[in-house]
């Protein structure tokens, strides 16, 4: 069969079980655009209205199905818009395959009418890329693309096509013989070497605790963690992105780590005497200093990433490898435990937790975010995808609404990308029709990437936008008002009206001023079968707490006062 | 002259990388873009082909004084295009730099000198005028070092160094029996180009 490029990459993504694509077209990548109109019955494209915004649906599908997300945009400003929603799937880990379109042969190094060097521009945000020269390693590249974007440490991969490869034409064969890379063997299995070493720290450790990260979910190892944590008796703590990979209801997950998680988690942390450290990779944001972090603690690492062994934190059994076979490896052998002081313990620092949470204090007539997402929670039933941007809502959605399916709360978390709630709530509802999704976002964040509205409208995508607006950006302020003397530089913001934004994108809005609104704008919002937004005009000044600060031990909280110290 | 293993245990902050790597276009990029933006500090990369065309070798000599050479090895193993990557600095092995260094030779006690100097180095005067002369030495680092500084007091006007290339001694090797694979028409990936 005689066929273009194009039409090449339109067989390959079809073979690749591809169904939607998120992009925007341009010059360079017409040919391919023209192809797809052959093909429109069996791949869906979704037009955005910024290539960023397609980088993060790609994302935000790739985080709630486990599946490969595909972009595509053209060579220039294109491929460069797409490099934020690249750099955050680098960070977290997230499949994704982008396709740009590049000047022809001839044209590269020219300075040619929207050229860029799309390989090298993109070189340390992508897990690996392509520049296709020849025709006939077309259809090979993408397939060894979504093969590396998929395996091991997953990772965004591009692909950049010169635009006369795109219009070429060959004798199409499919590649069907399976991918061989010589210097790409991820590893999957434990050494029983270490596997019985970390028994031996397991069954001598007094206060054991584990932490769950992103990858008990990806590898979806939550039967295998469950297992583990049930018979030893060993309390669990989550990462952000690791929110999912334990019930949050289970007796023992005792919550979020790290900068703005659960006091009990970092005091427990800090007092273990060892920790199990399953598919995460010891961020700042979950260690805070790393010379004073978890000083009593022997240490076991499972990350399938090589790399990360060792990285930021010294540990007794580092084991490279798919969490879920090691876990395997390791359940048969583990000895059933009980740790009814340690976990006693940790039940004490809980319940102080509980005590000065906000929401047992006295809030007057305050709408507050905390109460927001918490009646959110509830009023969902617990059981929407949540898709958060970036700042103190998102810390909020960790701390307020618990989750107890994986992949059902999906955030931005070693990038930190703001902008990235909308567009990746829309590539989640692509990827999970069925699903009640929520885009919970900041006002700030929100406007970063509010031009999606107009996405979700053309699609029809039913996401429910849930805007926190305190007028503040409200992260940064907290950091002004703690370190830099309440010096509000540039936090304050002059906001749009966003009910008549939504309106004039066709799209149905509800202002929310006080708490009794909130169980009627979730019925509003789910009374409409298209894209609904919903302000939520919340306190200005609400503060996150805990708080470690940037750098400080991981023990030195700022902790909220208990009513009875008065604030 | 110390044996070639004790120099090995020398210099501890500094330890020498192998890495075989595809003979692809952009695989030094990728290196060299790892080793910025880790903030690795590299002493010395030298790259280039090996017997096997579709196959390029690098030496690589690392500072270790903030990272651990393991977690160096480990981001290179982990790139698609590194095949196989090896730290011989703990066993023994052969590494050489090769410098050309152009002297001053403008008057005889100069010429005189230059001559004598080399007599007791692995080098030789691979070209000679009345102005300059050029020394070429091949040999282990810092037997290079000893050499400038000799040179160093009559007058180098011009130095250029390849930097180390190193092969771990004895039958162990690094080395890969993987094949290109042959595309459709009849080329194979990458070959044809120049690489690196």
């Amino acid at each position: 069969m005689l066929l273009s490029g194009s039409e090449i990459v339109m067989e390959c993504l079809i073979r690749e079980g591809v169904n939607v694509i998120f992009g925007y077209p341009g010059g360079a990548i017409l040919p391919t655009y023209d192809a797809m109109w052959n093909y429109r019955d069996r791949i869906h494209h979704v037009l955005v209205r910024h290539e960023q915004g397609a980088s993060h649906m790609a994302d935000g599908y790739a985080r709630a199905t486990g599946k490969v997300g595909v972009c595509i945009a053209t060579s220039g400003p294109g491929a460069t818009n797409l490099v934020t929603g690249l750099a955050t799937a680098m960070m977290d880990s997230v499949p994704i395959v982008a396709i740009t379109g590049q000047v022809p042969r001839a044209a590269i190094g020219s300075d040619a009418f929207q050229e860029t060097d799309v390989t090298g521009v993109t070189l340390p945000v992508t897990k690996h890329n392509y520049l296709v020269s020849d025709i006939h390693e077309l259809a090979y590249t993408i397939k060894e693309a979504f093969h590396i974007a998929r395996s091991g440490r997953p990772g965004p991969v591009l692909i950049d096509i010169p635009k006369d490869v795109q219009t070429e034409k060959i004798e199409f064969v499919y590649p069907e013989e399976p991918i061989f890379l010589p210097g790409y063997n991820p590893s999957l299995a434990a050494d029983p070497v270490d596997i019985e070493n970390a028994l031996d720290l397991i069954r001598n450790a007094k206060r054991p605790i584990i932490l769950a990260g992103h990858g008990i979910i990806m590898s979806g190892a939550m039967q295998e963690l469950r297992e583990l944590a049930e018979r030893a008796q060993i309390p669990v703590t989550l990462t952000l992105l690791g929110k999912g990979a334990m019930p949050e209801s289970h007796p023992l997950t005792v919550g979020m780590m790290g900068m703005h998680g659960a006091a009990a988690c970092n005091y427990a942390i800090q007092e273990a005497d060892l920790l199990i450290a399953l598919g995460m990779r010891f961020d700042d944001r979950v260690t805070g200093n790393l010379k004073t972090y978890a000083p009593h603690a022997k240490k076991i690492h499972v990350d399938i990433d090589p790399s990360e062994i060792n990285k930021n934190v010294r540990v007794d059994v580092g084991i490279a490898g798919d969490v879920k076979t090691v876990l395997r490896q390791l359940l048969p052998d583990l000895p059933s435990k009980t740790h009814p002081e340690w976990i006693g313990r940790i039940r004490e620092w809980q319940e102080d937790g509980n005590e000065r949470d906000i929401l047992n204090y006295d809030n007057g007539e305050k709408l507050l975010g905390a109460r927001v997402i918490n009646d959110l929670w509830r009023y969902t039933g617990g059981e929407a995808i949540t898709v958060t941007d970036v700042g103190q809502h998102q810390m909020l959605e960790a701390q307020y609404y618990p989750h107890q399916r994986p992949a059902t709360m999906l955030t931005s978390g070693g990038l930190g990308t703001m902008g990235f709630g909308l567009p990746a709530a829309i590539g989640a509802k692509f990827g999970r029709p069925d699903e009640e999704v929520w885009a919970i976002v900041g006002d700030g964040g929100f406007q970063m990437t509010m031009c999606e509205l107009a996405t979700a409208v053309q699609e029809n995508v039913k996401v429910n936008i849930a805007i926190l607006n305190n007028a503040y950006l409200g992260m940064v302020r907290q950091w002004q008002e703690f370190f830099y003397e309440e010096r509000y530089q540039s936090t304050p913001m002059v906001n749009p009206d966003f009910c008549k934004l939504a309106e004039a994108y066709g799209i149905p809005s509800m202002r929310v001023t006080s708490r009794d609104q909130i169980e009627a704008s979730v019925a509003f919002a789910r009374s409409h079968s298209g894209p609904v937004l919903i302000e939520y005009v919340i306190e200005k000044e609400e503060i996150i707490y805990p708080m470690v600060p940037a750098g400080a031990d991981l023990h030195n909280m700022i902790r909220r006062p208990k009513p009875s110290e008065g604030k | 002259m110390s044996s070639e293993t004790t120099q090995n245990l020398q210099s501890t902050f500094k330890q020498t990388l192998l890495a075989l790597v595809e003979n692809k276009p952009g695989v030094l990029n990728r290196v060299a873009s790892l080793f910025r933006r880790r903030n690795f500090n590299v002493d010395s990369l030298t790259v280039g082909r090996t017997h096997k065309p579709h196959l390029s070798r690098m030496t690589i000599v690392v500072d270790v004084k903030r990272v651990d050479a393991r977690i160096i090895v480990a981001n290179l193993r982990k790139m698609v295009n590194v095949i196989d990557v090896q730290n011989i600095s703990e066993q023994p092995h052969i590494s050489r730099d090769l410098a050309l260094i152009k002297v001053r030779t403008n008057d005889p006690e100069s010429r005189n000198a230059v001559t004598t100097i080399c007599e007791h180095y692995p080098a030789r005067i691979v070209d000679i005028g009345t102005q300059v002369a050029i020394v070429e030495i091949t040999a282990r680092e810092d037997i290079v070092e000893e050499l400038i500084d000799e040179l160093r007091p009559i007058g180098i006007v011009e130095l250029v160094r390849t930097g180390v290339v190193a092969m771990g001694r004895g039958t162990r090797i690094l080395d890969s029996s993987y094949e290109p694979r042959v595309f459709a028409n009849g080329t194979q990936a990458g070959l044809e180009r120049y690489g690196v």
